[in-house]
C-alpha cells in the first residue's frame, strides 16, 4: 500500500468524513488517494480558510477538524488558521505535503521548514520518514489533538513517503510516553473548594472556554443552581451557559457586560472553570481578585498560577471535577434553586441599573438593534460565529447565546477572516441548522472568496454584515487614544458586498431598516441559500463598556 | 513540586536553579525546549544534552536564573512538551553537579607558565596543551570554582574559553 493510501485509511479509521484543502505539487499523491477514499473533500480558495473551516467544524463537533495543504506557500498559508486554533485550544489535524526527503535542506522549490514554523503554534508536529510510520503518526496526531487540552497538530509528509509502497499495518493502540493528559482531579482539593464556596456569602462562577471544550453544559447549570451563584463567562466561555438563565450575567472583560464586570469585583469567592485569566478577561492580573478566594479548575496544570495566584487549584478534566463537586454539594443537602437572597438581589439590581443607564447609539439602524432582531428571528439552535473587531464585541454584548455550544469566535488570536470560513466548517458539521457569521466589512473582505465554497459545496451560511465602511475597532481606538487622527482605517464602501455575493452566485441583500433586515434574515433562512446581508451602520458608533488596556475591571468606562 | 503546582504567594528574588529532564532522543527536541524558553521569556544560563541511562532517552540539564513563580511556570511548561518525559528541579544541597571548562591562556614567558601551572594544580586542573605562546587548562568543578579560576588567571590574558555548562544528578537514591 502507498503511504498516501495509508493516510486515507488512517483518517477513515479516525472517523474523518470531511477534509478542507487545496492541492499542489507536494501533496498530489494524497489527492490521488483521496479519489478512492470515503472522505469528502471541500476545495477552498485559500488555505487559511481551510484551517478555519476545519476549526469551525471541530468546535461544532468537538472532534478534530482536518485540513490539507501542499508544501511551501500552501503550508505557510495554513499557519494563521493553525495559530488561531492553538490560541483557542481547538482540535485540528493539518496535513501538509513536503518536498521529497532527499531534497529537504536543499532549498528546493516550494520547500519550507514548516515544522520549525509551526512549532510554536501547535501542540505537536510530526514528519513521518517512512510510509509504514503513517498510521501510527495519524493515530498519535488525533490522540494528541483531541485529548487533554485540545489543540492543533501538524503532520508534514514528504512526497516520496506519500508514494512509497510498503507493507503497512494499522495499530490499535498507541502510547505517547511524555504525554499524560488524563489527570485525576484530587478529591481533597475539590472538597476544600466546596467548603470555600459554601462558606462564601457572594460566590460567583467564571466559566471559560474549557467548559465548552469539555461539553460540561448541564454540569455548569446544576452547579450554578446548587451554589445559587451568578455565572459570568469569559468571552471564549460565551455560550457555555444559557444567557437567558436567571443566574446568567454574560461575559466579563474589555468589552464585557457592565453588570458582569461589576459583580465579579463584589464577589468573595470565585470558581473559575476552564478559564485562563487572560488580560482581555480580567484586566490587570495584579489587581484582579484581591480579597476573594479564587478556585481554579482546569485541565492544564500549566494554567494554574500562570497569570494569577489562586487559593485552590483543581487540575483535571473540568467535566469530571464538576461532577464530583456536584456530588459533594448534594451530600451537603444543598437546595437546588434560584430563590432570592441579598447576593442574587444585588445581581438583579446591577442588571436593572445598567439596562436603565446604558443608552443605545441614537440611530435607527444600530449594531445593538440588528443583533437583538437577529436573536429574535434565529432559532436557538442556530450556530453563530463572528469576525473580529466591533462586530465581535457587539455580538458579545447584544446577542444572547441560548443553546450552549453554538457560539464560536476567534477569541485568543483575534483573527479577522475567521468567522466566515469557520461558519462554513460549522455548517459542514451540522447541516440541519442555520449558521450565521456576524461580520465587519474589513474582516469579511479577508475571506469573502469562501463564498465560492459556500455556494458550490452547498454549505449555505448567512453573513450578517455590520458595514461601517471602516476597520471600526481600530478607528475607535484612534478616536479614543489618538485624538481622532485616522490612518489606515477607511474602507470607503468598497466593494459592494451585495454585488460580490451576486457575483459568486450567492444571495446579496442590502437593507436600510430593521424591518428590511428581518425580511432579509427570514428569506435567507427560508431559501437556505448562501446570503450576505449588507447593513449600513454609522461609522462613529463605539463599543461600550470599555476596559482600556493596562487598566483593571474597576476602571471600566461605561459609555461616552 | 507537585503536579498541581506549588505557587508561592509572592515572587521571590532570582536564584539559580538546576533542572534535570529526560527527553525523547529524536531530532527537534532540543529546538522545542530552547524555543519554549525563548517564546515564554525564560532565562537559560546553560543547557547540556547527552545520552542518559536509557538508550532512547537523553538527559538535559538546564540551569536557569529565575524567581520561584517563574520556575513553577517553567517546569509546568516543560512538562507540557510532549517529548519531555520527566522534569525535576534539583535541590542544590542534595545534588552533585559539575561543569568542565577549557581555558587557553597567554603563557609566553616562563614565569607565567609556572604560575599558571601552580594555580591549575591548586584547582586540580590539568594541562591539556602547551606551545610556545599558550597553555590550555582543563578545570572541572562547580560553576563558581570555574569562575574563581578564570578570575585568577585573567591577568595572563585568556585567549579562548569553552565551558560545557552544568551536568547534574541527585545524590544517592534521591
Ligand atoms: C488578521 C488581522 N489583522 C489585523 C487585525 C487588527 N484589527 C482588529 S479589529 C480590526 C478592524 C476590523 O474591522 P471590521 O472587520 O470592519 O470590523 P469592525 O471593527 O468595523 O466591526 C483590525 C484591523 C486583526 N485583528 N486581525
Amino acid at each position: 500500500m502507498k503511504g498516501a493510501e495509508a493516510l486515507m485509511r488512517s483518517l477513515e479509521k479516525e472517523g474523518v468524513d470531511i477534509v478542507f484543502g487545496l492541492p499542489g505539487g507536494a501533496n498530489l499523491p494524497i489527492y490521488d488517494a483521496l479519489v478512492d477514499a470515503k472522505i469528502r473533500h471541500i476545495l477552498v480558495r485559500h488555505e487559511q480558510s481551510a484551517a478555519h473551516m476545519a476549526d469551525g467544524y471541530a468546535r461544532t463537533k468537538r472532534r478534530a477538524g482536518v485540513c490539507f495543504a501542499t508544501s511551501g506557500p500552501g503550508a505557510t498559508n495554513l499557519i494563521t488558521g493553525i495559530a488561531t486554533a492553538y490560541a483557542d485550544s481547538s482540535p485540528m489535524v493539518a496535513v501538509t505535503g513536503q518536498v521529497p526527503l532527499e531534497m529537504i535542506g536543499k532549498d528546493a522549490f516550494q520547500e519550507t521548514d514548516i515544522i520549525g514554523i509551526a512549532n510554536p503554534c501547535t501542540k505537536y508536529t510530526f514528519q513521518p520518514r517512512k510510509a509504514i510510520e503513517i498510521p501510527e503518526t495519524v493515530k498519535k496526531g488525533f490522540y494528541i489533538a483531541e485529548s487533554g487540552r485540545p489543540g492543533p497538530v501538524l503532520i508534514d509528509i514528504p512526497k516520496d513517503v506519500q508514494q512509497d509502497i510498503q507493507d503497512i499495518e494499522f495499530p490499535d493502540l498507541i502510547k505517547v510516553r511524555g504525554y499524560n493528559p488524563a489527570i485525576e482531579s484530587d478529591l481533597s482539593t475539590i472538597g476544600k473548594a466546596t467548603e470555600l464556596l459554601l462558606a462564601a456569602q457572594r460566590p460567583i462562577i467564571m466559566s471559560g472556554g474549557g467548559v465548552i471544550l469539555a461539553g460540561a453544559f448541564s454540569e455548569l447549570e446544576v452547579l450554578a443552581e446548587l451554589l445559587m451563584a451568578p455565572v459570568v463567562t469569559t468571552f471564549k466561555g460565551k455560550g457555555s451557559f444559557p444567557e437567558n438563565h436567571p443566574l446568567a450575567m454574560g461575559p466579563i472583560g474589555m468589552h464585557g457586560h457592565a453588570e458582569a464586570n461589576k459583580i465579579i469585583l463584589e464577589a468573595d469567592c470565585i470558581l473559575a472553570i476552564g478559564a485562563r485569566f487572560s488580560d482581555r478577561s480580567v484586566g490587570r492580573f495584579d489587581e484582579f481578585g484581591k480579597g476573594m478566594n479564587i478556585i481554579h479548575m482546569d485541565i492544564d496544570p500549566a494554567e494554574i498560577g500562570k497569570n494569577k495566584t489562586v487559593d485552590v487549584a483543581i487540575v483535571g478534566d473540568v467535566k469530571s471535577s464538576m461532577k464530583t463537586m456536584i456530588k459533594f454539594l448534594n451530600k451537603k443537602m444543598v437546595k437546588h434553586g434560584t430563590e432570592e437572597n441579598s447576593w442574587l438581589q444585588r445581581r438583579k439590581e446591577l442588571i436593572d441599573y445598567y439596562t436603565e443607564s446604558i443608552k443605545d447609539y441614537p440611530r435607527d439602524l444600530t449594531a445593538r438593534k440588528v443583533l437583538k432582531k437577529l436573536r429574535e428571528v434565529l432559532p436557538n439552535n442556530a450556530i453563530v460565529t463572528t469576525e473580529v473587531g466591533q462586530c465581535q464585541m457587539w455580538t458579545s454584548l447584544h446577542f444572547d447565546v441560548i443553546s450552549p455550544g453554538t457560539f464560536f469566535s476567534s477569541t485568543g488570536l483575534g483573527t479577522m477572516g475567521f468567522g466566515f470560513p469557520a461558519a462554513i466548517g460549522a455548517k459542514a458539521a451540522r447541516q440541519n441548522v442555520p449558521v450565521v457569521d456576524i461580520a465587519g466589512d474589513g474582516s469579511f473582505n479577508m475571506s469573502e472568496n469562501s463564498l465560492a465554497v459556500s455556494v458550490l459545496e452547498n454549505l449555505p451560511v448567512i453573513v450578517v454584515l455590520l458595514n461601517n465602511y471602516m476597520l471600526g475597532m481600530v478607528a475607535q481606538w484612534q478616536r479614543t487614544f489618538y485624538n481622532r487622527r485616522y490612518e489606515g482605517v477607511h474602507l470607503h464602501n468598497c466593494p459592494d458586498y451585495a454585488k460580490i455575493a451576486d457575483a459568486y452566485g450567492a444571495q446579496g441583500i442590502k437593507v436600510q431598516s430593521i424591518s428590511e433586515l428581518e425580511n432579509g434574515i427570514r428569506s435567507a433562512l427560508k431559501s437556505n441559500l448562501a446570503t450576505v446581508i449588507d447593513i449600513p451602520i454609522d461609522p462613529e458608533e463605539d463599543v461600550y463598556p470599555f476596559v482600556a488596556p493596562g487598566t483593571g475591571l474597576k476602571d471600566m468606562i461605561v459609555g461616552s | 513540586m507537585s503536579q498541581t503546582g506549588y505557587i508561592p504567594e509572592k515572587k521571590t528574588s532570582d536564584d539559580v536553579y538546576i533542572l534535570s529532564a529526560l527527553v525523547e532522543d529524536k531530532p527537534g527536541v532540543l529546538f522545542r525546549v530552547t524555543n519554549l524558553f525563548r517564546a515564554r521569556n525564560f532565562n537559560i544560563e546553560s543547557i547540556t544534552v547527552g545520552y542518559s541511562e536509557s538508550s532512547d532517552l537523553s538527559r538535559m540539564t538546564i540551569t536557569t536564573r529565575s524567581d520561584d513563580r517563574t520556575l513553577d511556570q517553567l517546569v509546568k511548561q516543560l512538562r507540557k512538551l510532549i517529548d519531555v518525559v520527566e522534569v525535576r528541579v534539583l535541590n542544590k544541597s542534595n545534588t552533585v553537579y559539575r561543569e568542565l571548562a577549557l581555558i587557553k591562556m597567554n603563557a609566553q614567558d616562563p614565569t607565567s607558565r609556572a604560575e599558571i601551572t601552580n594555580l591549575a594544580s591548586v584547582f586540580r586542573g590539568k594541562i591539556l596543551d602547551i606551545d610556545k605562546f599558550t597553555l590550555t587548562v582543563e578545570i572541572t568543578g562547580t560553576p563558581s570554582k570555574i569562575d574563581a579560576f578564570r578570575n585568577l588567571v585573567s591577568d595572563f590574558g585568556v585567549v579562548q574559553l569553552a565551558r560545557t555548562g552544568v551536568s547534574a544528578l541527585p545524590r544517592g537514591a534521591a
